[in-house]
């Protein structure tokens, strides 16, 4: 048996769950754990420059990788300052481990210095979370954080280590676990049959279906499976904010992204279809619009990992709890048992209808000779990356830019923040995509609000050789917060506009990066080139866009999932 | 309307912690909570009273259920039950009228007198929530409550039917 450190221990576990990177910053509660990760070299520890940035990298490194992000930080700030990018995987279920000092165990309740109750402060944030009591017990909790994590339905989980366990002093022990399944949790993998039974059936007597896909379909890896289910029936596919890429965006058969800003195609399918199924969504409301009034005809099948997510907001006829991948395999068997060669012919009529529906090609927009518009913007990275870059997103109208107008081929292509919606997640996510995949393009779409949330990381990308390339689409403006101002508050742009803007081409020069900044439509291709011509360095693009533009089309509040305004001036 | 939901969870730090925080975080209300060991020293057991309709109910079992030191989530209140609370209750007897009057409905609510002194009675009194509301009612009645403790509804179903592992 190897006797060591806590400290040494808590590595020693990271090495046996196959950690290769952690973004960290130390402080007085981890210098244990610090100085035991100065003596290895297996697993490349990243320094940050702000906590929250370490808490989002690890999180685009699970996003591009599907494997668990790893987070060390330090007791009290160290530990909150990543309690927004804790709270952005939770509401994305995306798999992460977050390590964190705590002061000494005998301190703990006292109000010492730099102590906060981490496991209290996470809870409502967590999937799970640990407080180690014993440094004997430092195995089983990794092993344990990070099989939680990354199984059921995914999600972070907090490891809180106080001070006296992992010093460097003690000797204990090591014995990672050879099993670490829990009796309280056995996620259901496989759905049941009587279930899948009904919902083949559902799907065969469609005349409309549609696949409804989000992102449970790319946490379970289910791009192929759920291609071939959209395939063998002819069905449209539309997909969430979360789940594009799960099904390629350039299919024929891919309608668009749904919701709020979806495509005017796929909510007017949803809208009348007769049967949905669901595959890893849950019925966000950005994709609902008015429950009431959400999709009238459909018999909805909901297949989903977590039961709780299944008639949470909308009743589904079909309720199949199991994942994504699973389930359609499952359905797939039994469809083959069916003759589908009647399929074309049954939806043919449907199709005709879906595409008129797309003749309105509702992502239409005027460019104009002069002021460059955000959606030209994304066209022409689209254009520039050949589209097979990752592209990492931060919060607002360019996000959904790019969202409408990159279309995504692959899954783990599209890293945002979908559910809690967090400024500042994106050029940190790209870094995260970076490290996972160095030779890569990785992209990060953002605008002159959420960047200057987290822009210290530009340091640390100079540090590590980062060569992300940053795309800010600068309208010296809170693009979104003015979008619904315009629209509900007429025209009051209450505090949504920046009156001191930095020079971010110095900026980006002073990190020691390369700035472009253009103006002008007509340098805009050429800017482009020379960006992504960059293989080896951080390319800083402060793009100046029209500061009046809106995200069409935009679902009409209280109304159904299809009832839209398509542009300022035009709707449903 | 009214539910009775039992919980089977390991008896580890935390796991309390974590189920109130899903009644809070969603705006569940919790009416009254019983938590206490089982026979299992690794497990505990808690019985939650909440006012919910079906959906709320099912999303509470669901939520609680999804919670990972959770083992087994019933709501009672589907099924044949019993369901058992207990209260003590002090009251001050300063006269014999009082006095009598006390012990008569502690008789014939089948209550029992823990303590006496000159001028209290402590009783213990074990029923459903209504029997002790109603015991209370008439205490208030004969004489001055001083102060009373009442451990939340605990409950199992009837039969063979069993929250275990």
């Amino acid at each position: 048996m190897r006797m060591m450190s806590g400290a040494a221990m808590v590595v020693e576990a990271l090495k046996d769950v196959g950690v290769t990177h952690l973004f960290g910053y130390p402080g007085g509660a981890v210098l244990d754990i610090y100085d035991a990760l100065y003596a290895q070299e297996t697993i490349e520890h990243v320094l940050v420059r702000h906590e929250q940035g370490a808490s989002h990298m690890a999180d685009g490194y699970a996003r591009a990788t599907g494997k668990t992000g790893t987070v060390l930080v330090t007791s009290g700030p160290g530990a909150t300052n990543t309690l927004t990018g804790i709270a952005t995987a939770f509401m994305d279920s995306i798999p992460m481990v977050i390590l964190s000092g705590q002061v000494p165990s005998m301190h703990i309740g006292e109000d010492a210095f730099q102590e906060t109750d981490m496991v209290g402060c996470s809870r409502p944030v967590v999937k799970h979370s640990f407080l180690v009591k014993k440094a004997t017990d430092i195995p089983k909790a990794i092993a344990q954080a990070y099989y939680i994590a990354n199984t059921g339905r995914p999600g972070p989980v907090v490891v809180d280590l106080p001070k006296d366990i992992v010093n460097v002093q003690d000797s204990h022990p090591y014995v990672f676990p050879d099993d670490v399944t829990m009796r309280s949790y056995n996620p259901t993998l496989k759905g049941h049959n009587k279930q899948i039974k009904k919902a083949v059936a559902s799907l065969l007597k469609a005349k409309r279906p549609v696949l409804y896909v989000g992102g449970g379909s790319i946490s379970c890896d289910a791009s192929d499976v759920v291609t071939e289910l959209g395939e063998k029936l002819g069905a449209p596919v539309v997909s969430t904010l979360m789940g594009l890429g799960a099904f390629s965006s350039v299919h024929k058969q891919f309608i668009g992204m749904l919701g709020m800003h979806g495509r005017l195609e796929a909510n007017k399918a949803m809208h009348n279809a007769d049967c949905i199924i669901s595959l890893g969504a849950r019925f966000d409301d950005r994709v609902t619009n008015n429950v009431d009034k959400f999709c009238p005809y459909a018999d909805i099948i909901h297949v989903d990992i977590d039961p709780a997510s299944i008639s949470k907001i909308v009743n589904a006829h079909v309720p199949v709890v199991g994942d994504v991948k699973t389930v359609v395999e499952q359905i797939l068997a039994m469809l083959g048992e069916h003759d589908l060669s009647e399929q074309e012919n049954k939806l043919s009529d449907w199709w005709e209808q879906i595409n008129e529906w797309r003749a309105r090609d509702c992502l239409k927009y005027e460019q104009g000779s002069e002021t460059i518009k955000p959606q030209k913007v994304i066209e022409a990275v689209y254009e520039h990356t050949k589209g097979d870059a990752y592209i990492s997103s931060d919060v607002g109208q360019h996000q959904m830019f790019a969202a409408l107008y990159y279309p995504f081929a692959k899954p783990r292509r599209w890293i945002n923040s979908g559910g809690l919606g967090t400024m500042g997640f994106g050029l940190p996510a790209a870094m995260g995509v970076q490290f996972a995949h160095p030779d890569a393009c990785s992209v990060v779409i953002t605008g002159d609000g959420s960047i200057q949330m987290n822009i210290q990381e530009l340091s640390t990308c100079l540090q590590y050789n980062l060569p992300v390339k940053v795309i800010s689409l600068n309208n010296r403006a809170l693009g979104m917060v003015r979008q619904w101002q315009d629209m509900n508050y007429k025209g009051r742009h209450s505090h949504s506009y920046m009156d001191s803007m930095p020079d971010f081409v110095k900026l980006a020069e002073a990190y020691g990066h390369v700035g472009i900044r253009v103006d002008k439509l007509e340098d805009l291709d050429a800017a482009m080139a020379r960006c992504f011509a960059e293989k080896d360095r951080l390319v800083f693009m402060d793009i100046a866009v029209d500061q009046n533009e809106h995200v069409y089309p935009m679902q009409i509040k209280y109304g159904a999932m299809d009832d839209m305004r398509l542009s300022k001036t035009e709707r449903t | 309307m009214r539910r009775i939901i039992s919980v089977l969870m390991e008896n580890a730090p935390g796991s309390l912690s974590r189920i109130m925080g899903v009644f809070s975080q969603r705006g569940y209300n919790v009416d009254s909570l019983c938590v206490a060991p089982t026979s299992d020293e690794s497990l505990s057991r808690l019985t939650i009273i909440t006012q919910a309709d079906n959906k709320v109910t099912e999303q509470i079992t669901k939520q609680v259920n999804k919670l990972i030191d959770v083992l087994r989530v019933v709501e009672l209140t589907d099924s044949a039950h019993v369901e058992r609370e207990l209260m003590l209750i002090k009251v001050a007897t300063r006269n014999e009228v009082a006095r009598s009057e006390v012990k008569r409905n502690v008789d014939i609510f089948r209550a029992r007198i823990l303590d006496v002194t000159a001028q209290h009675y402590t009783i213990e009194i074990t029923g459903t929530s209504d029997k002790l509301t109603a015991f209370s009612d008439v205490m208030a009645q004969c004489a001055e409550i001083t102060e009373s403790a009442r451990t939340g509804v605990c409950g199992l179903s009837r039969g063979d039917r069993a929250l275990r592992v």
